[in-house]
């Protein structure tokens, strides 16, 4: 009973932060509500028994990415508001309706999933250790060891391009 | 007694997902674009971690570290981009960011 009210607590303060992100005319607020989202997340990360995802979450998200688009938001001038021209052939409406339509058809999938058996899948690995921070350390650096090291290069491409993006000149 | 199901997870995970595709459909700021993306990329995650703990598997969890990594080069090379645009052409609105458009 208790997981039930913390996931429904969570889900809607997940959600209703996900919207106040998006439709908040202010963009430093936004960004602010993101951080509220990415926390929120966070927490049912550890409803999920996932610590070590929770502490990168906060780390990541909410302490890196956060700060990014706050210091983007202060470099670029919002003063003249980024709303104000509108393209006449823009269709909010039919965005709307494609989303809803999209919604409704994940929601039927994931009913009708559910009414099918789960079958247990056998362990990937033979994990000696217990814990969650262990058990997925242990498989970023045996089983997964190469995308491990290919997503450390790819973010050491990231990082020399948006220095030489960001850059007036090189 | 209500049980929280995978299922659970799932449609909250749609439901973060739709947020984000319809704030990149109808905002217009390319910063609260990037967060839309930013929410979606949590939705898929949120989706991994629930089926890891449902599976008693961490490799889900490890993909979803795969895609926290993603993201984060995400947010610094779409950055990037959205300041060297404005620097040429003093906007963030998506509308007017049409160069290569034929």
């Amino acid at each position: 009973m208790g997981e039930a009210i913390a996931f429904y607590f969570i889900s809607a303060c997940i959600l209703g932060f996900a919207v106040l992100v998006i439709s908040t005319r202010d963009t430093v607020h936004s960004v602010l509500f993101l951080v509220l989202d990415f926390l929120f997340v966070a927490a049912l990360y550890v409803l999920l028994g996932a610590q070590f995802l929770a502490a990168i979450q906060i780390l990541v998200y909410a302490g890196g990415i956060v700060v990014l688009y706050l210091f983007v938001v202060m470099l670029v001038n919002l003063k003249r508001s980024p709303e104000a021209h509108a393209d006449p052939h823009r269709k909010t409406k039919l965005g709307f309706g494609l989303g809803a339509a999209v919604l409704a058809e994940l929601a039927l999938l994931a009913v009708r999933s559910s009414e099918m058996p789960v079958r247990p899948v056998v362990q990937a690995a033979a994990v000696p250790v217990t814990g969650n921070t262990e058990v997925v350390g242990w498989m970023l650096y045996t089983s997964y060891l190469i995308p491990f090291e290919i997503a450390s290069m790819l973010l050491l491409v990231a990082m020399i391009g948006a220095i030489v993006l960001a850059k007036r000149e090189l | 007694m209500v049980v929280i199901t995978p299922t659970h997870y799932m449609l909250l995970s749609a439901a973060l997902f739709i947020i984000g595709v319809i704030g990149v459909m109808v905002r217009r700021n390319i910063i609260i674009i990037f967060m839309s993306i930013e929410l979606m990329l949590n939705a898929v995650n949120i989706n991994l971690v629930a089926y890891s703990a449902q599976l008693q598997n961490a490799v889900g969890q490890v993909f979803a570290i795969f895609i926290i990594a993603v993201a984060a080069a995400e947010a610094a090379v779409g950055l990037g981009i959205i300041l060297a645009f404005y620097r040429n052409k003093e906007t963030i609105n998506i509308d007017e960011m049409n160069l290569m458009r034929w």
